[in-house]
């Protein structure tokens, strides 16, 4: 038999970004244990819906834990209790009977909220679009296998390259710091021979676009690291802080273009 | 409707070239002069944004998501196909052309399929240079494995995250584009109808979906690269966010929908949970390399493990029926998409499905992990094994998986020539989003070889090749003012108001429910006349309901997620139908469709070339009438139409 709980979802609620939002509670009967958590709050929706309320507004879309879009701090930790997973691979047989259970937006000044649960994240493309590119015109690339990549380098590659994009570690740091972010796009591209050639002018202006939109500083708390859905390493950030170091060096003789 | 597949003259394997040699170009100090729109960010919408912008066009670039390295290709875990036969086992341009058409159930036209073959080497050399991290060997070359339905290993991976690594890929050449204001990305942005001058697609409607602002935008040309329409079947493994609005509604503008009823229902799903459910996992296909699929030989084993009383581990060898095995020696585990479902389907029909609702088989590493040991298994599968005991909580290295076949893929969509245009000249359609080169069938890693084929190596040819026969004069001089923008916009503003006011006492979600269910049950794995007419029937009566007693929350001018649901259900209810004339239409089985009437006597799929080897498209004709049929006949010329068999 499929077990199920009662539950007490506390939750924030915000109109639009110049509302000040609060918390509101509602509390949910037979949720079962099988549930995904965002199938909780589509339950918690059609009956909000039903009474004439308009649904929590929440950022998903994959369900799979993979797009990074969903986005919720669960009991004070962004994704919520279990570690390297995402909200939307969250399922309720780790909660219980019961339970209240609160839920909070990204909490982080460059992620402003726009409504109810919903942020905007957008100042992590911009980090990506100053310089998380590896330039490579269509058409114009050698035979794939023309440089062979020894095995643990694009491991490493790959374990960088694994990060969603979620936000996650922002919201969980103190200083809403992105450096976890952008250590890893950093540390996938610059580790790979491909990415060798725009190294110090990706590590600068990523760096750059980072502090200016908003993002505080690293000061090596390693709240990121615990919150990251998928597993991204602290080490990611002493890579960039070791290129970042190289490049500003090189870039004090010789100005990068 | 005129169906001139514009295929151009010529050998097979030389069409691709002599066509763009004769195509018309545009100088490069010309191409600052156009504005291309390219809705949709996942391969296709954004490898074609970024290859356009990167010849000097410029492009405006839509999702709905909000950011564009969230579409749903991203979600693609198995691998991606090409020919470059790196590993000497006997690939070729013509054998993955070859499997191609012979995959779809010849029902695919075979210049594009060859097009697609030819250009998927190309795909491997762009990604890697632009620093798709693909598994590799120890000695530094890539690593491939074979995948449904292929005896040669041509897939390429990025452990189980292929589609993440390769839309990062195309989703970073884009933000460089981005970043040098050459493209302009509007995120959460829903197109909602398109607008056409003179014929021509000159612009589209989009919604802001955060300050439920109505907006014009005009272009040159348009590409819909909005991705498939499985959630038509409300269960199926796309993101929630998948819809067929953009495609449908230049459909009803006059762009012929091709072989809607061509959907594919994937063999290793997650079993459904219960009625709260909202989507089905997919479980990637690359576990049938290692995994063995069986269900037990009698009801009475099958009742006993569904009620808990026997544990699947001590069902003995000799009460097993490894059913692909048996019904396919040569490929086995290995056969096809379309041939696996139907059989698991067979299976738990006759009463012998596990999982606590009966629709379950299991996928079963026993014997693998005997063979290579844990570890092998682990590395090769560990996150799918992870995500698995997730949703499940059951550890798969102890139990065996439990699958079942799930709405995954839709071969049918948009009508394009060769060119990726539509019938609405000046619209261009890549991805899933048109129907062009997997028949009825499509073979595990070749979506996400096609959506790249199309963004880097296709679109960015042929839409040049049309801004360059309207003529230089004629760039950016269509603009917003022009009358067709307000007449569009007003239909649409009109048909968001008509949803908010109604007043009604059923949410959206509901609707889309009750939908999903009439699709599933009527026009799913096995279809036949009459639940055809019956889902036609059921699916009108459903969408006169909709339209008495949708209840919408909320506001228009906000982010409402309840009005963007209701948009979507709105067309998915007009679309449904269409998909089930289709299905009706189509007096044959062939690939992912199967109309029980017409099987051979061990119940497999059997075609009628000669009446229906062409491409069904339909066209809109008026709210209250039924769409017209249109044919494209399929001509093979390079390859002898045959039974497919993978015994
Ligand atoms: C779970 C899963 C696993 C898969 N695994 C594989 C695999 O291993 N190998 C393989 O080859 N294929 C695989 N496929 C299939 C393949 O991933 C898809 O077919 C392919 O990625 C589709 O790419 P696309 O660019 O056409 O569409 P998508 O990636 O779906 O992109 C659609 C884009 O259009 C936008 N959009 C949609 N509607 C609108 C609108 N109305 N207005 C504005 N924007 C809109 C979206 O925001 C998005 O940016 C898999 C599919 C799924 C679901
Ligand atoms: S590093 Fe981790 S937490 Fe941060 S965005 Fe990437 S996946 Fe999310
Ligand atoms: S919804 Fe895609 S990661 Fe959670």
């Amino acid at each position: 038999m499929e077990k199920t709980m009662n539950l007490t979802i506390r939750v924030w609620r915000q109109k639009n970004r110049l509302d000040v939002g609060k918390f509101a509670e509602y509390k949910l009967a037979d949720i079962s244990e099988d549930s995904s958590f965002l199938e909780m709050l589509d339950i918690l929706s059609e009956q909000l819906v039903a009474d004439g309320h308009e649904p929590v507004a929440f950022d998903h879309d994959c369900r799979e834990g993979i797009c990074g879009m969903c986005s919720m701090t669960i009991n004070g930790i962004p994704h919520g209790p279990e570690s390297g997973t995402t909200a939307c691979q969250l399922h309720m047989r780790h909660f219980h009977d019961g339970q209240t259970i609160t839920i909070e937006p990204w909490r982080a000044k460059p992620f402003p909220v726009i409504k109810d649960l919903v942020v905007d994240r957008t100042p992590l493309d911009k980090i990506i679009q100053s310089g998380g590119f590896i330039t490579a015109r269509a058409g114009s690339a050698v035979d794939a296998n023309a440089m062979p990549i020894a095995k643990g380098i694009a491991d490493y590659a790959m374990d960088a390259a694994a990060c969603i994009g979620c936000g996650a570690c922002v919201a969980a740091c103190p200083n809403a710091s992105a450096m976890l972010f952008t250590s890893a796009k950093v540390a996938h591209m610059n580790s790979l021979p491909q990415g060798k050639a725009e190294k110090d002018r990706r590590t600068l202006a990523m760096v750059t676009t980072m502090d200016g939109e908003g993002f505080g500083g690293c000061t090596n708390i390693g709240e990121c690291e615990a919150a990251c859905p998928k597993s991204i390493p602290l080490d990611m950030i002493a890579h960039l802080n070791r290129d970042y170091a190289t490049a500003q060096f090189k870039n004090f003789f010789k100005p990068v273009a | 409707m005129n169906l001139d597949s514009k295929i151009p003259e010529g050998p097979l394997a030389q069409k691709w070239t002599s066509h763009k040699f004769n195509m018309k170009l545009v100088n490069p100090a010309n191409r600052r002069k156009y504005n291309v729109i390219v809705v949709g960010s996942g391969l296709a919408g954004g490898a074609a944004a970024a290859s356009l912008a990167e010849q000097g066009y410029n492009v405006s670039c839509f999702c709905y998501q909000d950011s564009p390295r969230r579409a749903h290709s991203i979600a693609a875990q198995g691998g991606i196909n090409a020919s470059k036969n790196y590993q000497n086992d006997g690939d070729s341009v013509h054998r993955l052309f070859y499997d191609t058409v012979k995959g779809g159930d010849y029902r695919a036209r075979e210049a594009n399929v060859y097009r697609l073959a030819e250009v998927s080497s190309d795909i491997i050399d762009q990604c890697v240079a632009n620093g798709v991290p693909f598994a590799r060997e120890y000695g530094g070359l890539l690593a491939n494995r074979s995948f449904g339905g292929a005896q040669v290993s041509r897939t390429f991976y990025a452990r189980g995250q292929t589609g993440q690594q390769l839309l990062l890929g195309a989703y970073s050449a884009l933000s460089k584009q981005i970043g040098l204001g050459k493209v302009k990305m509007y995120n959460r942005h829903e197109m909602l109808d398109v607008v056409k001058v003179d014929g021509h697609a000159k612009g589209i409607i989009v919604r802001n979906m955060v300050t439920g602002e109505v907006t014009r935008h005009a272009g040159d040309a348009v590409v819909v690269a909005t991705g498939g329409y499985g959630n038509v079947f409300f269960l199926s493994t796309n993101a929630q966010g998948c819809n067929v609005t953009a495609a449908h509604r230049a459909y009803r503008r006059g762009a012929g929908m091709a072989n809607p009823c061509y959907t594919q229902i994937h063999p290793t799903c997650i079993p459904v949970h219960g009625d709260q459910q909202s989507k089905l996992t997919l479980m990637s296909e690359s576990l049938r390399n290692d995994g063995r699929v069986w269900a037990p030989k009698d009801q009475e084993t099958a009742k006993k493990i569904r009620e808990g009383k026997l544990n699947p581990n001590d069902v003995a060898e000799d009460d097993r029926d490894y059913y692909l095995e048996r019904k396919y020696p040569s490929f086995g585990n290995l056969a096809p998409r379309d041939i696996s479902s139907r059989a698991a389907k067979e299976a738990c029909d006759d009463g012998r499905g596990v999982a606590t609702t009966g629709l379950g088989v299991f996928l079963d590493f026993r014997d693998a992990i005997k063979r290579d040991g844990q570890k092998a298994i682990e590395e090769r599968y560990g996150n799918l094994f992870e995500m698995y005991q997730c949703i499940t909580g059951d550890n798969p290295y102890e139990t065996p998986m439990m699958i079942f076949p799930a709405v995954h893929y839709t071969m049918g969509g948009l009508w394009v020539d060769y060119n990726l245009q539509s019938t609405i000249p000046g619209m261009f359609v890549g991805g899933e989003a048109n129907f062009s080169d997997h028949g009825a069938n499509r073979l595990g890693a070749s979506a996400l070889m096609q959506g790249l084929a199309d963004g880097y190596f296709v679109l960015p040819y042929t839409v040049g090749n049309y801004l360059g026969e309207q003529g230089v004069a004629a760039a950016g001089q269509v603009t917003t003012d022009h009358p067709a923008f307000a007449e569009v916009e007003a239909d649409v503003q009109s048909r968001i108001q008509k949803l908010m006011s109604i007043g009604g006492t059923e949410s959206p979600r509901s609707f889309h429910k009750r939908l999903g269910n009439i699709m599933w049950e009527k026009c799913g794995m096995s279809r036949t006349k009459e639940s055809l007419t019956e889902a036609i029937e059921e699916i009108q009566a459903l969408r006169r309901e909709f339209w008495s007693n949708l209840k919408v929350v909320g506001d228009a001018d906000s982010l409402n997620p309840e009005l963007e649901r209701a948009g979507r259900v709105a067309d998915f209810m007009e679309f449904g139908e269409i998909l089930c004339r289709d299905a009706l239409m189509r007096e044959e089985s062939c690939g992912g469709h199967f109309r029980a009437e017409h099987q051979t006597d061990d119940g497999e799929a059997m075609r009628d070339d000669d009446k229906f080897a062409f491409v069904g498209v339909w066209e809109y004709k008026g709210d209250d009438v039924p769409p017209a049929l249109h044919k494209e006949p399929l001509v093979y010329e390079n390859i002898k139409l045959a039974t497919r068999s993978y015994k």
